[in-house]
């Protein structure tokens, strides 16, 4: 048994990690628990910050909080650089939409679309601009859209950094998995681990990505569905050959490639509702680099370094759920699914103002897992 | 009018609408989608689904009651086709399959001999074969022979939202078909449904044309609207086409003020 703590975050991705570090911040004792911290779905991310180059038409309830998470990035970031000393490769170019043929361009003006319709930093380039921005771009190319305010960081160096911050803020990361929250009279006072060992606390976060579901001491539907969504990724090496990170469609697929300042390019993602299935596959390789070399063809030059599996945590309706619940002293941060880089910032915000009871800017409740809108039925036209 | 049903591999459907799932932003948006669109009867490709696992595309359609048609989507030859049919059968305990065997990346066209091949071992291993066929009536007629439940032609290659390329074609079909005909891939939007139908094929399967639309509910709708105009517009015969106007009002017998 040891000292309780004002709150205890289940999951050590990037998203529990930061939550901690801003509850620490707030003068919050708080521990951690993960057996590996930093290794599920962060490990495997790109770490595109890209609200506008990643806007899709059916999606743009998660615009706001998007939005919202990359205006506080950049402060973000420079706290935890001044907190651990440690670079965080953050890009601040922009991100180039590129379209390979001419149904791919067409994909791109149904995007501006919706760009215009929602007022986001996007502008239109011929294969020209694209490639004199870019120049490593296949001559190919049949045009492009910059989402200017877009930004890329690498998930890896945050998770260190953070690790590195709470480490020096004396929080301590508990190595182990939990295996069930406590309830006291109802009310959530902290978990057990694996190994039997209780943690109380003021309040429990559970910010265990696809492993929430799966969290013991807890009554059915009290944590929100949260799903596997695979995705496999690879890390190149070599001459750098992109400024700032680009999301093409090829053929109607879509691929991403992101630069690091070291010389690794990072290629992404497939998308697959295979559960947990952790192979790395023949075809995913092949069409992400066959999709990647139509984009870019000196690719096929670099060094394939790595090929990673990372499960997303999706949700029904693709928007997270941050907030609290309907079990006194549980709070949920969870089900990013492909945001959680995006979306760590703003999340550990949300948290924050849940545990210290700050008033929450009203555009960002809707993200709550109690919040109306997300438990009504779906709305069907007739 | 009485009630306009058909039978589909021995089962009775209302809907003449049938969809599939992929391109779905959300499964959220895909069951306001399944239950707008009245579908009975939804499409899953086995090869990008975890049968087992839970909060997946399945537990949308389980909750939505209608129809699992498995398909072998994403399958290049026929010896896969018919493997994951076989596993679909196990995995799902159904007997249906929707037959697609394709001939490359770049068109999603199907490959005739494949499909043919595959067809006559399912049916013979005893499958209601649905074959997602060429708009050819000469292949149709062959699949027909080999035991397919259903033909499906296609209007435009997958996905490509170009509508009925080849009316004429899908008109020989459906005249000389002793099986269902079922226009399936290129419908893009809710006219394209409703000219399939007229051309009087018997049910429309679509997916991208909802599920990419930027409101896929709404399209939704609009697809069963169009499926029952069409519908209902063959089976009240349409006038011949003239080349000249004919007043529907005529002059005669009215009252000269």
């Amino acid at each position: 048994m040891t000292r309780p703590t004002d709150a205890v975050v289940v999951g050590g991705g990037i998203v529990g990690l930061a939550t901690a570090w801003r509850l620490q911040a707030r003068g919050l004792s708080v521990t951690v628990c993960d057996r590996e911290p930093g290794t599920g779905a962060t490990h495997a991310a790109a770490g595109m910050l890209a609200p506008v180059a990643e806007a899709r038409w059916g999606d743009e309830r998660l615009l706001p909080l998007a939005l919202e998470s990359l205006r506080v990035w950049p402060d973000f970031a420079a706290d935890l650089r001044d907190a651990s000393g440690l670079d965080l490769d953050l890009h601040a170019d922009g991100i180039l939409i590129a379209g390979r043929d001419a149904d791919d361009r067409r994909i791109l003006e149904d995007l501006l679309v919706l760009h215009a319709r929602h007022d986001l930093a996007a502008a239109a380039l011929s294969a020209r601009d694209a490639r004199s921005l870019e120049p490593a771009l296949s001559p190919a190319l049949r045009g492009g859209v910059l989402a200017r305010s877009d930004m890329a960081v690498d998930p890896r160096r945050v998770v260190r950094a953070l690790l590195a911050s709470l480490d020096t803020a004396g929080v301590r990361v508990v190595r182990a998995h939990v295996a069930s929250v406590t309830r006291t009279g109802g009310v959530a006072r902290g978990v057990v681990l694996e190994d039997g060992t209780r943690l109380d606390s003021g309040a429990v976060v559970l910010a265990a990505g696809i492993a929430t579901p799966s969290v013991g001491g807890l009554p059915e539907g009290a944590v929100p569905p949260v799903r596997p969504v695979k995705g496999q990724i690879l890390r190149l090496r070599g001459e750098p050959l992109l400024t700032r990170p680009v999301q093409g469609f090829v053929h109607g697929s879509p691929v991403y490639l992101v630069p690091r300042t070291d010389g690794e390019l990072v290629i992404g993602a497939t998308q697959e509702e295979m559960g947990v299935d952790s192979r790395v596959t023949a075809r995913a390789v092949y069409e992400l680099l066959r999709d990647a070399i139509a984009l870019v063809p000196d690719v096929g030059e670099l060094e394939l370094c790595e090929t990673t599996v990372g499960f997303r945590p999706g949700t029904p309706d693709n928007l997270p759920y941050i907030g609290p619940t309907e079990i006194e002293g549980l709070t949920v941060a969870t089900g990013h699914h492909r945001n959680g880089i995006l979306l760590a910032p703003v999340t550990a915000a949300i948290v924050v103002a849940v545990l210290t009871g700050e008033r929450m800017p009203p555009e960002l409740l809707p993200y709550s897992p109690t919040w109306p809108v997300r438990r009504a039925p779906v709305v069907v036209p007739t | 009018m009485t009630e306009d049903t058909f039978v589909l591999a021995e089962r009775k459907l209302t809907s003449r609408l049938l969809l599939g799932t992929g391109g779905a932003p959300s499964l959220d948006v895909l069951e306001a989608a399944i239950v707008a669109s009245g579908t009975e009867v939804v499409t899953v490709a086995l090869r990008r689904v975890d049968p087992t696992g839970s909060g997946s595309v399945l537990d949308v359609v389980r909750r939505c009651d209608v129809e699992l048609l498995p398909n072998t989507a994403g399958c290049y030859t026929s010896r896969e086709a018919v493997r994951t049919a076989r596993l679909a059968r196990e995995a799902f305990g159904t007997d249906w399959v929707k037959l697609e065997v394709i001939a490359d990346d770049r068109t999603l066209l199907p490959d005739p001999i494949e499909l043919v091949d595959a067809a006559q071992t399912l049916c013979d291993d005893g499958f209601a074969v649905l074959a997602y066929t060429n708009d050819d009536p000469v292949l149709a007629r062959h699949l027909e022979e080999a035991g397919c439940a259903a033909v499906m032609p296609l209007g435009a290659p997958i996905g490509s939202g170009l509508g009925v390329r080849n009316p004429h074609n899908i008109g020989l079909i459906v005249e000389s078909a002793g099986v269902p005909v079922i226009l399936d891939a290129g419908i893009g939007t809710a006219s394209d449904a409703a000219i399939a139908m007229e051309l009087g094929c018997d049910a429309v399967l679509l997916a991208s044309a909802v599920t990419r639309a930027h409101d896929p509910a709404a399209m939704a709708a609009a697809m069963r609207h169009a499926v029952m105009a069409g519908r209902l517009a063959r089976l009240a015969g349409r006038i011949p086409p003239r080349r000249l106007a004919e007043a529907s009002s005529p002059f005669e017998g009215r009252p000269d003020l």
